[in-house]
């Protein structure tokens, strides 16, 4: 049967042959619609190794939750759009998602109710509930206070028990922190014990910021003092080796999910798109992702990277719309893993991304005239220009530099008179407030100068 | 081809002379014979040795006055040495090897640095065969005849020369006729100009092709003084050479007095046979030296720049280039001193000019949304700066001789030639167009004279050539509170540090300060200064260079 065919090729594909990758990407429109057609009941699932769930790769991040139009707001503040949010839980589950993540301070803190709303009219076994215990605030640190926001939370979630309990944000402040929010107040103890009674079926923690919390959880773990169940980290194709270049305090996801693979502890990846930007990349490097899948999002690169290591429990996404889930769903019904080559293909597109981050300028020329005389907007298309066509380079050694170099300082002369060029901007900030981008002007002339200049001397 | 060879035998003794030559005759003849008119077309009437000469001087210029033409540096990078090679250049850099050299092989083969290495006596050459060319009073041949020598004229021109480069005020005077950098002034204020505009207009038709084959280009390297100068020698030497041959190497020019006399002593030179001379005078009336002297069957080697056009000419082969058969037992002792002179020369100097045109400083007009930039001006009353490896201005200006090639060969606008009467047509440095860059070495890598010595880039960077002096009532930072600090921004040795200008207040005013001890005066500060056309920080040169700190 031709149908049963295809189901075949899609699982060989999916066990990561880069011939029948190619293969698919060259599929005719009927078998794409067919393709889209099977994402139902594709989905692929992961084990967790505690408690033997098996969980679907895409999990529900209810953080975005659609909102209500036109500001509209109940009397508490709520602005969820629940119908919306019934609508997509709903599509969600048929197509395979199981797992949906919230916490008592998303949303304005309704996130859990609609969370529960939601999930509530499906039977509770087919699907698992995490929420996390966010008392950030010193005010909620107390045992009392805790535990009331701990036990609000399965009544915002219309439940008996919570499948993924985690201590939000841990390194966030540090030890001190940490020490505050759930060790003196004897709440991690408590926790236990509510694991012990089945309330809680898996514990964990979701991490952010100081490493030190980090690795003094894991010992917690080594010593056999706490089992951690699972935890989530903050996991992309950028975050696994250049963490440090997008938030100082942030670690390499590569060490965190190593530490944790070492132990047998199941992964939950948060931030797969980095907020987003690892779905709108620059032109160069959304056209060398179309080249290798012309029928796949930019977006959906980077799921599946994040779901592709094995101890990967689930990869959360923000849907807020329909349209992310669905291109969701077609990216995980089922996986395709990443190959070798298109691991290195993405490390390489990470290293493009920070090096060369394109200025989101529109050439609305609202900061312009500079009152020094730079010709501002043609600076930066001329640098955007050369990032998109892949004409940048830092590496003197590389082949294509002596090249590179040429093609870039030539234009620049010639679409920017010298006495218009980035040098002259002498970082007076008038063009700042003028921008309706936001770009920090000053500081992106300069950087593009520094570039200039280390092109100029490495003749 | 193998019969011109045999007939005029020259080389057969060139052979001889050079003992060591590893190959037969015969396999040397065709390897040379084949090789050379291959690439070079010229008639095959012309004696082997015009030919090597005719070969080995059109590369000769071509590649010098490459030298002051590319911009790209592949000149410089590959042949600078050509210019080192120069005699007057050599002696003035002190540069022994290149002199051995050119005593060497001026003692063997006689005089052909005039013909194939000196690109003035090249040019000359080109305004000779461009006579021969031409029919005036209805002679295309025949035109010169044995002369005597002015060597009274010679040696006074040439005392003279020696003292005037030896003083430094009119250093510059001797200059003038010294063949290498006149030839130089004639390559950057001519030729240059034409080269420039035929690559912009190339570089034009490749930006609208969207190639990157060619870019843009400009130098600061036109001064009309130096136009005029360099016009007035192509008109003078050039004419005297379409006329009268080779006159002014053999009157005026110190290069051709010096290796003249040397030339008398040299081992291969070109004799008259005369058992088979038949009294002809061809060879005379065609020599462009006018100095065989027919009815003596002597030639005055003095003069003769063994161009070998004689050698192939005489139709009873009686002209010989190689060891004269009859030897004359001089001893050899270069001279240098002036002779005592009944004749009174009087140099002709060329007047200079001082029309000075005032830069007129064009407001561009906005377009759409720029705003108007006004361009700086070169500042005239600082104290003079050389580039770094001039070691202080009066080595630079010891040394000298105007040439322009190193202001042809500055990729940065920086050097163009001085208009001042001490210094005048020597490099000066300025910021308004752009900065003495840490990459570029280009001038002292092409000196031929040793007024700008070799350097590399780690030595340059920690050379002090100047330093940056604040105008504080200027300065937009420090007197109006702009939030700038270009020029700290693009100190490349981080010598300007943003200070307040009021002591107690961190957050008023900034003015920047000039570390004294890390300062180079590369004037990138100065260039990049927002204050136009006079910025407010500028550099003020040093007499003598420092170094900052080690490379």
């Amino acid at each position: 049967m031709a149908k049963f065919d295809r189901r075949v090729f899609l699982k060989l594909a999916g066990a990561g042959s880069a011939v029948m990758l190619a293969g698919c990407g060259r599929t005719s429109d009927s078998e794409s619609e067919a393709r889209d057609q099977q994402k139902t009941g594709e989905m692929t699932y992961r084990m967790n190794g505690s408690t033997g769930d098996r969980v679907s790769v895409l999990g529900y991040g209810m953080m975005r939750l659609p909102t209500l139009e036109g500001g509209k707001e109940d009397a508490e503040g709520n602005n969820i759009d629940q119908e919306a949010v019934n609508r997509l839980v709903d599509h969600a589950l048929e197509h395979g998602v199981n797992y949906f993540d919230t916490s008592p301070a998303y949303c304005k803190g309704f996130s859990e109710r609609a969370t529960g709303i939601a999930l509530a009219r499906h039977p509770r076994e087919s699907y698992f509930i995490a929420t996390k215990l966010s008392n950030f605030s010193p005010a909620t640190w107390s045992r009392e206070k805790s535990l009331e926001m701990y036990e609000k939370s399965f009544k915002e979630l219309q439940t008996d028990y919570i499948d993924y309990l985690l201590l939000h944000g841990i390194g966030m402040g540090g030890m001190e922190s940490l020490n505050g929010r759930y060790i003196d107040n004897g709440i991690l103890d408590h926790l236990i014990g509510e694991r012990e009674k089945g309330r809680v079926r898996n514990l964990g923690f979701s991490y952010h910021g100081d490493v030190e919390v980090f690795d003094y959880l894991l010992r917690l773990h080594d010593e056999g003092k706490v089992k951690w169940d699972f935890a989530q980290i903050q996991m992309n194709y950028i975050d696994w080796k250049h963490a440090k270049q997008i938030n100082k305090r942030n670690t390499d996801a590569e060490y965190l999910y190593n530490e944790l693979d070492r132990r047998g502890i199941g992964v939950v990846v948060m931030e797969p798109l980095l907020g987003g930007r690892l779905a709108s990349v620059p032109n160069n490097i959304m056209a060398m992702m179309k080249q290798r899948r012309p029928d796949d999002s930019v977006a959906s690169w980077a799921f599946r990277y994040a779901g592709t290591p094995d101890r990967i429990l689930t990869v959360l996404s923000g849907m807020t719309y329909m349209e992310h889930l669905e291109d969701n769903l077609k990216t995980y019904s089922p996986l395709q893993p990443v190959t070798d080559e298109e691991d290195a293909f993405l490390e390489k597109m990470a290293t493009l991304m920070l090096e060369f981050p394109t200025v989101p300028c529109t050439d609305c020329k609202y900061c312009m005239p500079c009152p020094y005389g730079v010709d501002i907007p043609t600076v930066f298309a001329h640098y955007n220009q050369c990032i998109n066509e892949g004409r940048i380079e830092t590496d003197n050694r590389s082949p294509e530099y002596a090249k590179v170099r040429r093609e870039f300082l030539i234009g620049y002369d010639r679409s920017v008179p010298k006495l218009r060029q980035a040098s002259h901007c002498i970082g007076c900030g008038t063009c700042l407030p003028h921008c309706p981008q936001d770009i920090r002007i000053p500081d992106r002339l300069h950087k593009i100068d520094e570039y200039v200049e280390s092109l100029r001397r490495n003749s | 081809m193998c019969q011109t060879f045999s007939r005029n035998g020259s080389l057969i003794v060139l052979m001889k002379v050079k003992m060591a030559w590893p190959f037969s005759k015969g396999f040397l003849k065709i390897l040379i014979l084949h090789s050379i008119n291959r690439y070079v077309k010229i008639p095959t009437k012309l004696s082997m040795l015009k030919r090597i000469r005719v070969t080995l001087a059109m590369l000769s210029i071509f590649a010098v006055t490459l030298l002051f033409l590319d911009f790209t540096g592949f000149a410089r990078e590959h042949w600078s040495w050509l210019a080192k090679i120069q005699l007057v250049p050599a002696i003035l850099s002190v540069n022994l090897l290149a002199i051995l050299f050119l005593l060497a092989v001026t003692l063997v083969f006689g005089r052909i640095y005039c013909s194939v290495i000196c690109p003035l006596g090249i040019m000359q050459d080109f305004f000779t065969w461009l006579r021969g060319h031409v029919k005036i009073n209805r002679r295309k041949h025949n035109l010169y005849n044995f002369k005597k020598a002015y060597t009274a004229v010679r040696w006074l021109v040439f005392g003279l020369f020696v003292i005037l480069l030896a003083m430094p005020v009119t250093h510059m005077i001797a200059s003038l006729i010294e063949p290498y950098s006149a030839y130089g002034r004639i390559a950057s204020s001519i030729m240059a100009p034409v080269y420039d505009a035929a690559n912009n207009i190339g570089a034009e038709i490749a930006a609208n092709h969207g190639s990157y084959a060619m870019s843009d280009v400009s130098r600061n390297n036109s001064s009309t003084l130096i136009a005029v100068i360099a016009w007035t020698t192509l008109i003078v030497i050039g004419g005297t050479a379409f006329f009268f041959g080779r006159d002014y190497c053999n009157t005026i020019c110190p290069v051709g007095t010096l290796l003249g006399y040397l030339s008398r002593f040299s081992i291969l030179k070109p004799w008259i046979d005369t058992s088979k001379c038949n009294g002809c005078t061809k060879c005379a009336r065609n020599c462009k030296a006018s100095c065989i002297d027919p009815v003596r069957h002597e030639i005055d080697y003095t003069r003769c720049v063994a161009c070998m056009n004689c050698i192939g000419n005489c139709s009873t082969h009686a002209l010989r280039y190689g060891l004269r058969r009859q030897t004359r037992g001089e001893t050899h002792k270069p001279e240098r001193d002036t002779d005592g002179s009944r004749r009174a020369a009087i140099l002709t100097g060329v007047t200079l000019v001082g029309a000075m045109t005032a830069k007129a400083v064009e407001d561009k007009l906005s377009d759409g949304g720029l705003a108007p930039v006004v361009e700086k001006r070169p500042l005239d009353d600082r104290k003079r700066i050389v580039p770094p490896g001039a070691v202080s201005v009066k080595n630079l200006t010891d040394h000298c001789t105007g040439c322009q090639l190193c202001i042809d060969n500055c990729p940065n606008e920086v050097l163009r030639p001085s208009a001042d009467f001490e210094t005048f047509m020597q490099p000066v440095m300025q910021f308004d167009k752009g900065y003495c860059r840490p990459e570029c070495t280009a001038c002292s890598d092409v000196c031929p004279v040793g007024a700008i010595k070799p350097l590399d880039t780690g030595e340059k960077s920690v050379i002090q050539i100047g330093l940056a002096v604040v105008n504080r009532d200027a300065c937009i930072s420090a007197s109006e509170g702009v939030n700038c600090g270009n020029c700290s921004r693009h100190c490349p040795s981080d010598a300007i540090v943003m200070i307040p200008v009021d002591a107690d207040d961190d957050n008023g005013n900034k003015m920047p300060v000039v570390n004294e001890s890390l300062c180079i005066g590369c004037g990138a500060c100065e260039n990049l200064c927002p204050v136009s056309p006079v910025s407010a920080i500028h550099v003020e040169g040093r007499m003598t260079h420092t170094q900052v700190r080690t490379a």
